[in-house]
């Protein structure tokens, strides 16, 4: 059973992931990434961590990609300029070497000796409380610094994207 | 639950299609799409070892990943209007105008 919603969830991901890959209209490709999303999502509470799958909805398939459904919709950019690179070539090399990337981190992956699986967690603790006792803890300095990335990214956008003054 | 390769080589697989995304489309907003498709990957390659050496560290991680990845797709998306404004066009051919 297990196995079963593993297979199918990586085989839901990976085609979303083709189709992200392939989609000429930007609208459509968001859509196949929220699939893909999910089905991570799924993963992840399959590989027993609710609260990040929960996260893992609620920022990624739900944050980010409104985000970038705003903005898609914002530049109302027409069709012909969904378009991919017309010299052959270049999409070829792509594929090429999309293909050898694939073969070598398998490879890898093949290689890899499983080494000795950690001491179970304590199962008196919740998944979400094992995970804070962590961050606020021992990854607490890494957390505040996150705080500040996200302060300086907010500035940045509203100085980026925000309307020049006519002076 | 699956063995720790399957996840690996799952990873592995969206990894590589975030790549190939990257290098073939010309669409500015498709290419972010893959990046978010590669950090993906990777969260699901730190899950699935903090699943197996049962170490919350790994979920740490994806967490912080994942808040790295909200400020990237904020400041890269207001870089893609800006340059919509300048340009009206987000085909990443066309920006050249860093290129001395």
């Amino acid at each position: 059973m297990a196995d079963l919603i593993f297979y199918s969830l990586a085989a839901i991901s990976i085609a979303g992931a083709i189709m992200v890959v392939t989609r000429k209209n930007a609208v459509a490709a968001a859509l196949y990434l929220v699939v893909v999303m999910c089905a991570l999502a799924g993963l992840f509470a399959q590989l027993g961590s609710l609260f990040v799958a929960a996260l893992q909805v609620i920022v990624y398939a739900g944050a980010v990609m409104v985000l970038f459904l705003f903005v898609i919709m914002l530049l109302n950019l027409k069709r012909d300029e969904f378009g991919f690179d017309s010299r052959i070539f270049q999409r070829v090399l792509a594929f090429i070497l999309g293909a050898l990337l694939i073969a070598q981190l398998i490879l890898v992956v093949a290689h890899f000796r499983p080494f000795q699986p950690g001491q179970p967690i304590d199962p008196a603790m919740g998944n979400a409380a094992a995970m804070s006792k962590k961050l606020f803890m021992q990854y607490l300095y890494p957390f505040e610094i996150a705080s500040i990335l996200l302060l300086a990214a907010i500035i940045g956008a509203v100085v980026m994207a925000g309307k020049k003054r006519s002076d | 639950m699956a063995p720790l390769t399957n996840y690996l080589i799952l990873s592995a697989i969206l990894f590589s299609l975030g790549v190939w995304g990257v290098l073939r489309n010309r669409n500015a907003l498709i290419i972010f799409m893959c990046i978010e498709l590669m950090l993906n990957a990777v969260n699901l390659t730190l899950m699935a070892f903090s699943s197996y050496l049962k170490d919350y560290s790994g979920q740490v991680f994806v967490f912080l990943v994942m808040a790295v990845a909200a400020g990237e797709v904020a400041v890269g998306l207001a870089i893609i209007l800006a340059i919509f404004r300048y340009k009206e066009n987000i085909n990443v051919d066309d920006f050249n105008v860093m290129k001395w």
